[in-house]
């Protein structure tokens, strides 16, 4: 084979690499956008009237769910599957935040932190690399520490709105969240740095908490919860 | 590291508050359990990852020592020994190769790639260039990637790396990417440069004039390329033009100084130029 041959065989192997990205990109901005959709619908809870409601915004972003899980099938059509890393960097943020969207969305219906297995049952993709199009395990924890920062607004939100028992489970399920996190080895990448955005969101709780109980409002909160609800 | 984040976390909070959290968290709780069992698969991860880099070290190493043992080839006598020593050193190699190969057993190639990447376009430069000494023609990426199936007959020495629970395919293979081959290649091509400039100091008139051609064939079909390639890609494609540059300059003095200058003169003239391009080469 001489030298030209073999360029023109190689340029056409990355073009034909570029097309796909192309079509992944295609797929990638339509998930972009719902996720946009998602987030501005839940980013209601943090207005005042927004509390009263936050079953029926759930119940709302849920449906949106559905519409991620077609994308996310076609998204899984674009690319051989056993490539997933190779086009891994175009999905990683918008699927680092579905995962924070769904978790948000979990936790606000039963206040516990979701799994790895929930978060790509809902998604409609897998757990595990050996199944098909997967949820990187990195990108659930990043996704989750983005959840913290969410709940360090909304503790301070959910003050304001007279609601003052949820700072205290927030701060609960916070610190576990923060010693699950301590557990992890972690390497100098973007999941260590987003980690370590975590200890300000763990303080800004804690402030609250503080801030309350000098008051003698976590009290209140304890003896009256029902009436804030 | 981490260790500083908590000892100063520490002090910003009351001891007693502190422990009173503490208590609030069980450790066997779901979500301790399930942060447990992500700290032993990011482990594993990591550790397979280092390993991968120190092999990807070896075979960079490895590969260069090959490149500077063809480089005395031009000048050697003996230049079957040498061929023969780059081969036995690039079986070496290819061993190394193959351990990384049976770590990425049952894993996603490219999960790992920028942890094997540098070596492999290292080795595809050492290999490139023992096939253009031997065959004066540039290696194909298929060839390659023909050399890098394994058989696995010598199971033993490898049992180190590897789970031996693990089921081992028949064959074991690595492929070089594309864009890995490119790479090397355009690494190749200053290699070849050097090797261009030696050669007239050696007194070979028709090495330089043979490379600069293809040279020149492969920096047309970089240019083909163009920017269909990643970005590491067309940034070589300005050394590689200087290289390009430098080989066609001394041809172009060969050919100028050599209808003027009887030949066992115009070894000498080259010798002071070759100096000095090998000092430019430096400086840049």
């Amino acid at each position: 084979m001489s030298v030209s041959e073999m360029f023109v065989a190689l340029q056409g192997a990355l073009t034909a690499d570029q097309d796909i990205r192309e079509e992944i990109r295609k797929v990638v901005q339509a998930l972009e956008q719902t996720a946009r959709e998602m987030l501005t619908l839940l980013q209601g809870v943090h207005q005042g009237p927004g509390f009263q409601d936050i079953p029926k915004k759930c119940q709302k972003a849920r449906e949106h769910f559905s519409t991620v899980k077609t994308q996310l099938e076609s998204l899984k059509t674009k690319f051989p599957a056993d490539q997933y890393y190779r086009f891994h960097e175009h999905w990683r943020f918008v699927l680092q935040r579905l995962v924070f969207l769904a978790a948000f969305v979990v936790y606000l219906e039963s206040e516990t932190l979701v799994t790895q297995e929930a978060v790509a049952e809902i998604l409609g993709i897998e757990a595990d690399r050996e199944r098909g199009f997967h949820l990187d395990i990195e990108d659930y924890l990043s996704g989750v520490l983005t959840l913290a920062s969410e709940l360090a607004r909304l503790a301070v939100n959910s003050v304001t709105a007279g609601d003052y028992s949820r700072p205290l489970r927030i701060s609960t399920f916070i610190n576990e969240l923060d010693s699950g996190f301590r557990l992890l080895n972690l390497k100098n990448d973007s999941l260590r740095k987003r980690y370590d955005g975590l200890k300000y969101d763990v303080k800004k709780i804690e402030e609250v908490v503080y801030d309350l109980s000098i008051r003698g409002l976590s009290k209140e909160a304890a003896g009256g919860a029902g009436v804030e609800k | 590291g981490s260790g500083g984040f908590r000892k100063r976390k520490h002090d910003n909070f009351p001891h007693g508050q502190r422990r009173d959290e503490k208590e609030n968290v069980n450790p066997s709780s779901a979500l301790m359990k399930s942060f447990k069992s992500f700290q032993q698969e990011l482990d594993t991860r990591h550790d397979k990852y280092e390993r991968l880099v120190k092999l990807s070290r070896d075979i960079t190493i490895e590969s260069k020592r090959t490149i500077f043992l063809l480089h005395r080839f031009i000048s050697a006598p003996n230049g079957d020994d040498i061929l023969y020593d780059s081969e036995v050193k690039l079986d070496a190699v290819r061993r190394r190769i193959k351990q990384v190969a049976q770590e990425l057993v049952g894993e996603d190639m490219y999960q790992f790639h920028r942890a094997i990447s540098p070596g492999l376009q290292e080795y595809v430069e050492a290999v490139s260039f023992q096939y253009f000494i031997k065959t004066r023609s540039l290696i194909s990426i298929e060839d390659i990637n023909k050399q890098l199936i394994f058989t696995t007959e010598d199971r033993e020495e490898s049992n180190m790396f590897f789970n031996p629970r693990d089921k081992l395919p028949p064959t074991l293979s690595l492929k070089v990417t594309p864009v890995d081959y490119l790479l090397g290649v355009a690494d190749l091509t200053g290699e070849l440069m050097r090797l261009c400039i030696s050669s007239v100091g050696n007194g070979d008139i028709d090495t330089p004039f043979e490379l600069s051609q293809f040279l020149r064939q492969i920096y047309d079909g970089f240019t083909f390329i163009g920017n269909t390639g990643p970005y590491e890609v067309s940034k070589k494609l300005y050394t590689l033009k200087q290289s390009l540059a430098k080989v066609e300059n001394a041809c172009y003095t060969l050919k100028v100084r050599g209808s003027e200058i009887p030949k066992h003169v115009l070894v000498d003239v080259f010798s002071t130029k070759t100096e000095l391009i090998d000092h430019e080469e430096c400086l840049s």
